[in-house]
């Protein structure tokens, strides 16, 4: 490797530089207190460490109390969507460099959930609004005895809405869900979407008309706050358009 | 405390513990406790694919895959398990096609193939394209398939619901005892089955592919009740980790065409697998990454890592097969994988140890007799499928091919059988453990002991090992469950109290990081994954057998490993030296 640029340099450089960063963190115990409270954390991190890293470091070595779901580290398990900075982001997937460490970082649970305990919300609801668009392959007639054949085209139109990883970092950026509990939110329309776009699925119409509800998306106002919270990088508003479109064409 | 009662109770919900509740909650009815939700489990973190012989781009048979699979694991694998999950596959890929799992497809809309490590054609001739795949995020397709189709089935979840401890009343399964994280109530279960399947215990490394959850908790609640616990001394160290941060990049990275360099540039494998090259097995990748470094030719100022190299793939190829690795390279490391290679090192990945059980998931009490009613698949298990070291994909396998067998096995045995009777008091070693932790005034943390353990088992456990750092290991791991004794926690609280969770997962730990060291220290031969400098070469005629290691309790209560040893299945295959 003769020659390596300016950025794999700068992976590689040894040794780190420690800076001194604040963490501003939104609290909420109900057991001690029904009140939430900004508490600031000052902590030295290798600013290309994950805010998830901090999180941790508060709570393995200041303070136990910190309560945060979290798994896999990289963003793939989706446990650790909050919002930073008042941004909807995956604490695994969002470096300190990259959120100002001059100035103090902010951290609260995501909105439009009820909070619990610090960073930690009822998922339920979210969930269940995934489960009621039918999330499951729907097929007629007898199954095939190999694999039913899809072309890589077919394939392709909904690769997209498969990336999915249920983080509620979407459904909890909408303005439209902040007001409205009942909307489906942006996460379960992506997952009716991964289904209505399948060519191997034959639920679509049933899909569809669960959307049509007048808490389905309609109420979509395409403000694309979803597909800028998407750390997946889904085009969210996109794929809710798509639905959209479904429903008036009946085309999918 | 509640008490409820189901036919089965499934614990984990991971792909083997749905895959598991998906047959056994049509069969009887199923409760699955899980400390997290379903979609967060570590089966999503899964990357490349699930090798079946399916022959959808090239000629392949099952019997080459198990060929592969017993040679890949040293000839420690147990050869009918092997077969049975090699012939299998194919019907695992196909149920999960029909569940709707998106796979990657060929030009004639067949499910697509791609070459992986380890697996081949006609016993060991060249590469194969066996992994079935959908881009570079087949786990999280097959975790979010599942999870679909558990909803569509109904299946009924406790979620965060941590499992504690295992009920077994006069020999036979009677229920599991959970701590509810929500609220720190505790909740009995009386089940007349119970399935483990709770996933491995890669958070005794500090460089790790694993998650924060994967703290052995299944292993150490059976372990704790006296069973034994399979060849745990046999732990996967991944070849590619993104350096010091562990995070996975996907052997299908190599399968795709990815090449291992040294700060040469050298394409240093073709000197330690001529054949196979850098898609030899994942043992003899991650020794071979280290003697690099050893030697003098690790890459970066500090010479300790080397590079995976996909610049000479086309950028659509990387978009299209490779899409989550390489945006993991540009997160995490900032650098552009079109043009730069990624720095990489070894990452503990898998335990191919865990609960003994025969290939109907029944878990054993020793070498030959089960516990009635207690089944585990998964990484929690140990059929023994991966021997000595796991073949890259198999483990989607076995989740799916042991995780029904175990569901459909367990759920059968409940319909068949009824309910023990719980034993006295069956909440008490669950109350007092909570108890004792929210209660202690000890002056040791949580944090700086788990910090300690895998700063000692990197250092002395991992891809190279001889007796004097096992010593090291089990004499660090001795001091550190003195210091556990004295560990106290800051939360006292009830609700979402996960301070006292990383307690009790790091007492998992600790015990599962002593058997692991006390086992390896008694295996002096090497083989697969267990890498002796000090016995270099692997010794069948003393060890080809498998460590069981049960927990010995003394009258005072302090605790002991004894080992014993069971032989290993022989169908089809001798033992024969190992090359790729």
């Amino acid at each position: 490797m003769e020659k390596h640029s300016a950025a794999l340099d700068a992976a590689e450089a040894g040794g780190t530089q420690l800076i001194t960063v604040t963490f501003r963190i939104r609290r909420f115990n109900p057991e001690e207190h029904p009140d939430p409270v900004w508490v600031d954390y000052q902590l030295e991190m290798d600013p290309k460490e994950r805010v998830l890293d901090a999180l941790n470091k508060i709570k393995w070595e200041q303070d136990g109390t910190l309560t945060y779901r979290r798994s896999c580290a990289h963003g793939i398990c989706g446990s650790d969507a909050m919002r930073i900075n008042g941004r909807n982001r995956l604490a695994c997937k969002t470096l300190i460099k990259d959120v100002d460490p001059e100035k103090p970082i902010t951290i609260e649970a995501i909105k439009g959930l009820t909070v619990l305990k610090d960073l930690v919300v009822d998922m339920d609801p979210f969930f269940q609004a995934y489960k009621d668009v039918m999330p499951f392959l729907i097929t007629k007639g007898n199954e095939p005895t190999r694999e039913r054949l899809q072309s890589a085209e077919d394939r392709e139109r909904f690769d997209d809405t498969t990336k999915c990883i249920l983080c509620a970092a979407c459904t909890s950026s909408c303005p439209v869900f902040w007001n409205d509990g009942q909307y489906f939110g942006p996460a379960a329309i992506v997952n009716a979407h991964r289904f209505i776009f399948d060519s191997r699925d034959e639920g679509a119409e049933q899909r569809l008309e669960i959307l049509n509800d007048r808490e389905g998306v309609w109420r979509c106002r395409t403000t694309f706050n979803c597909s800028e919270a998407c750390p997946r990088g889904i085009e969210v508003t996109k794929a809710i358009q798509e639905v959209k479109r479904a429903l008036v064409t009946r085309r999918f | 405390m509640q008490i409820h009662q189901y036919d089965t109770v499934i614990v984990g919900a991971g792909g083997a513990g749905m895959r598991a509740a998906i047959e056994s909650t049509q069969r009887s009815r199923t409760a699955v406790l899980t400390k997290l939700y379903p979609t967060r489990s570590h089966t999503g973190a899964a990357q490349g694919g699930m090798c079946a012989a399916l022959a959808n781009v090239e000629e392949d048979n099952w019997e080459w895959h198990t060929f592969d699979t017993v040679k890949g694991g040293d000839y420690l694998v147990d050869q009918d398990a092997a077969e049975i999950m090699c012939k299998e596959a194919i019907d695992a890929v196909l149920d999960l096609e029909k569940m709707g799992l998106p796979f990657s497809r060929t030009e004639q809309g067949r499910i697509d193939q791609r070459r992986f490590g380890g697996h081949s054609r006609n016993h060991g001739e060249a590469p194969v394209r066996r992994s079935c795949y959908a881009a570079d995020r087949t786990g999280h397709m097959i975790l979010q398939t599942l999870f679909q189709n558990c909803v569509k089935h109904g299946v009924e979840f406790f979620n965060e619901f941590y499992v504690l401890d295992l009920l077994i009343n006069e020999g036979k399964t009677a229920g599991v005892v959970a701590y509810e994280l929500a609220t720190g109530e505790i909740h009995v279960f009386q089940a007349k089955s119970v399935v483990f399947a709770s996933g491995g215990t890669g958070k005794m490394f500090k460089v790790s592919s694993n998650a924060h959850t994967l703290t052995g908790d299944g292993q150490a609640v059976a372990y704790r009740r006296g069973l034994p616990l399979e060849d745990m001394e046999f732990f996967q160290f991944h070849p590619t980790g993104i350096w010091r941060m562990g995070i996975l990049l996907t052997e299908g990275a190599r399968g795709e065409g990815g090449i291992l360099r040294n700060k040469d540039g050298e394409r240093f494998m073709e000197r330690y697998a001529p054949v196979m090259k850098d898609l030899a097995s994942r043992d003899v990748c991650s020794r071979a990454i280290y003697t690099e470094i050893r030697e003098g030719r690790g890459c970066g100022p500090d010479g300790d890592h080397v590079y995976l190299d996909l610049t000479h793939l086309p950028p659509e190829q990387l978009d299209a097969k490779l899409p989550d690795i390489t945006e993991f390279a540009r997160t995490y490391l900032g650098i552009e994988p079109y043009t730069d290679p990624i720095p990489i090192q070894p990452t503990a990945h898998y335990a191919m140890g865990g609960i003994p059980t025969n290939v109907e998931g029944e878990v054993l009490r020793n070498n030959t007799d089960i516990v009635p009613g207690l089944y585990a698949a998964g990484e929690v298990a140990c059929v023994s499928v991966h021997g000595a070291n796991r073949l890259g994909t198999n483990s989607l396998l076995d989740i799916n091919v042991f995780g029904k067998r175990a569901g459909i096995a367990a759920a059968d045995y409940a319909n068949a059988n009824e309910f023990v009777e719980l034993p006295e008091n069956p909440e008490r070693l669950v109350q007092d453990m909570v108890d004792q932790l929210r209660e202690s005034t000890g002056t040791e943390s949580v944090g700086q002991i788990r910090k300690e353990l895998q700063e000692t088992m990197d250092a002395n456990a991992m891809v190279y090992r001889t007796g004097a750092t096992l010593k090291q290991a089990v004499e660090d791991i001795a001091a550190l469950r003195a210091r556990f004794k004295n560990v106290s926690i800051q939360d006292k609280g009830f609700r979402y109290n996960t301070d006292l969770l990383e307690a009790i997962e790091l007492g998992n730990l600790l015990d599962l990081a002593e058997v692991l060291a006390v086992s390896a220290l008694a295996r002096e031969e090497s083989r697969g994954g267990h890498y002796r400098e000090d016995f270099p070469t692997r010794d069948d005629v003393k060890f080809m057998q498998h460590t069981m290691a049960y927990q010995e309790v003394a009258a005072d209560g302090s605790t002991s490993i004894r080992l014993d040893y069971k032989p290993v299945v022989t169908t089809r295959y001798q033992p024969m030296e190992r090359k790729y």
